[in-house]
């Protein structure tokens, strides 16, 4: 991609990339935590309802996960600090690759699995996603198979991540999470 | 004197709750001529349902029914028609709400194990088409509906399609916390496809 090729490394993320950063993260924590809790509840007017806010969140945060690839793609993100080891470059290189593709996996794994199940995804009750697959139980019990494995990778690589963050924070003591929370910079040590 | 076989008649019978039983009325009847239809092929039939949750298009069906019908094509409005059909044999594709629309709330099985649409008139539309007018009752409530039908004769099978819309608050099916329209439409779309034999 030539704007890539072109791009200079940034000293810092814009501010396009911090909200997108944040506003899929806080929708993912909610989208992950009702869709654990929805599952066991018995059938009720709540439950539907719950249901449909999980999908609509779901197709929500992969428009968002798309328009924050597209911009990742054509922005250039701060360097990493020297002093990391390969080996540590090489970590945060996986565990971001790997939460771009579980944020864009994970709701089309939901999205086929309601297909599936015979409930087509109509994003706010407004706009109908087209059932890619046909309706199948035994098939929809394996995408919520796929969609729940999906989501234990999602919740053990955002630990990491959460975990490398303040890593870097209390122990490195350089500016990776204030980079992505410039609160914490005009606070800081660091200015 | 032989006397020609007496046309099938209602009678009614006890139903079990999970009695699968189709009556055949037929009024001052003709004598059933070769060309009646008088029987229906169950596993060539289906009635289904249509409806709206938030926005998405949901389905379901009977399993298990069955219809006798008494149709001349030579004389349309002499037919008659009488369905039941079984409510502990509703599938709406998830075991969950399969159980819940036993429960009192919508179709409340136990008290109203059966449902039934009994044929008053048929109306010839020409062209293979009619218009058929009954009385359907659900949940212990009656109400009159009628539905276009296309029959597509071959040989001595016949397909009647057709469809007809009902008012689920009409019939009470979904009370309280069920009862908000926004979350399951009030109106539903009942489709059926019955293949009918000749004797």
């Amino acid at each position: 991609m030539t704007t890539f090729a072109r791009a200079a490394p940034g000293s810092a993320y814009t501010h396009t990339a911090i909200a997108l950063h944040w506003l899929i993260a806080l929708g993912l924590a909610g989208t992950f935590g009702l869709g654990v809790y929805m599952s066991d509840l018995p059938l009720s007017p709540a439950k539907l309802q719950l249901y449909s806010w999980h999908k609509w969140a779901g197709v929500s945060l992969f428009v968002l996960s798309l328009a924050r690839l597209a911009w990742r793609l054509s922005h250039r993100p701060p360097a990493l600090p020297a002093t990391m080891a390969t080996l540590e470059r090489l970590g945060a290189r996986f565990a971001h690759a790997a939460l771009y593709a579980l944020t864009l996996a994970i709701p089309v794994s939901g999205w086929l699995m309601s297909s599936a199940k015979g409930v087509q995804t109509v994003w706010f009750g407004v706009l109908p996603l087209p059932d890619l697959v046909v309706r199948d139980a035994a098939l929809g019990e394996r995408l919520l198979g796929v969609h729940q494995a999906l989501n234990l990778a999602l919740a053990l690589i955002v630990l990491l991540h959460v975990g490398a963050a303040l890593k870097h924070h209390l122990i490195d003591r350089d500016d990776v999470l204030a980079r992505m929370l410039p609160f914490l910079r005009q606070r800081g040590r660091s200015a | 004197m032989p006397q020609p076989e007496p046309p099938p008649r209602f009678e009614a019978r006890p139903l079990g709750a999970l009695a699968l039983v189709a009556a055949l009325a037929l009024g001052s009847a003709p004598a059933a001529s070769a060309a009646e239809f008088t029987r229906i092929d169950p596993a060539a039939s289906e009635i289904t349902f249509a409806y709206t949750q938030m926005g998405v298009n949901m389905d379901g069906r009977f399993t298990r029914f069955d219809a006798q019908i008494a149709f001349d094509p030579a004389a349309p409005e002499q037919g008659r028609a009488v369905l039941e059909l079984p409510l502990a044999a509703i599938d709406v594709g998830f075991a969950d709400a399969n159980s819940e629309v036993q429960d009192k709330a919508w179709f409340d099985v136990a008290q109203f194990p059966v449902a039934r649409f009994e044929s008053s008139r048929i109306t010839a539309l020409g062209d293979n088409r009619f218009e058929l007018s009954g009385t359907l009752t659900l949940k212990g409530t009656s109400h009159p509906i009628s539905a276009p039908v296309t029959w597509t004769g071959q040989g001595t099978r016949a397909v009647f399609e057709g469809s007809f819309s009902l008012q689920r608050a009409d019939y009470a099916i979904g009370e309280g916390q069920w009862s908000d329209f926004r979350l399951v439409a009030n109106e539903v779309r009942v489709r059926f496809r019955i293949t009918a034999l000749q004797p």
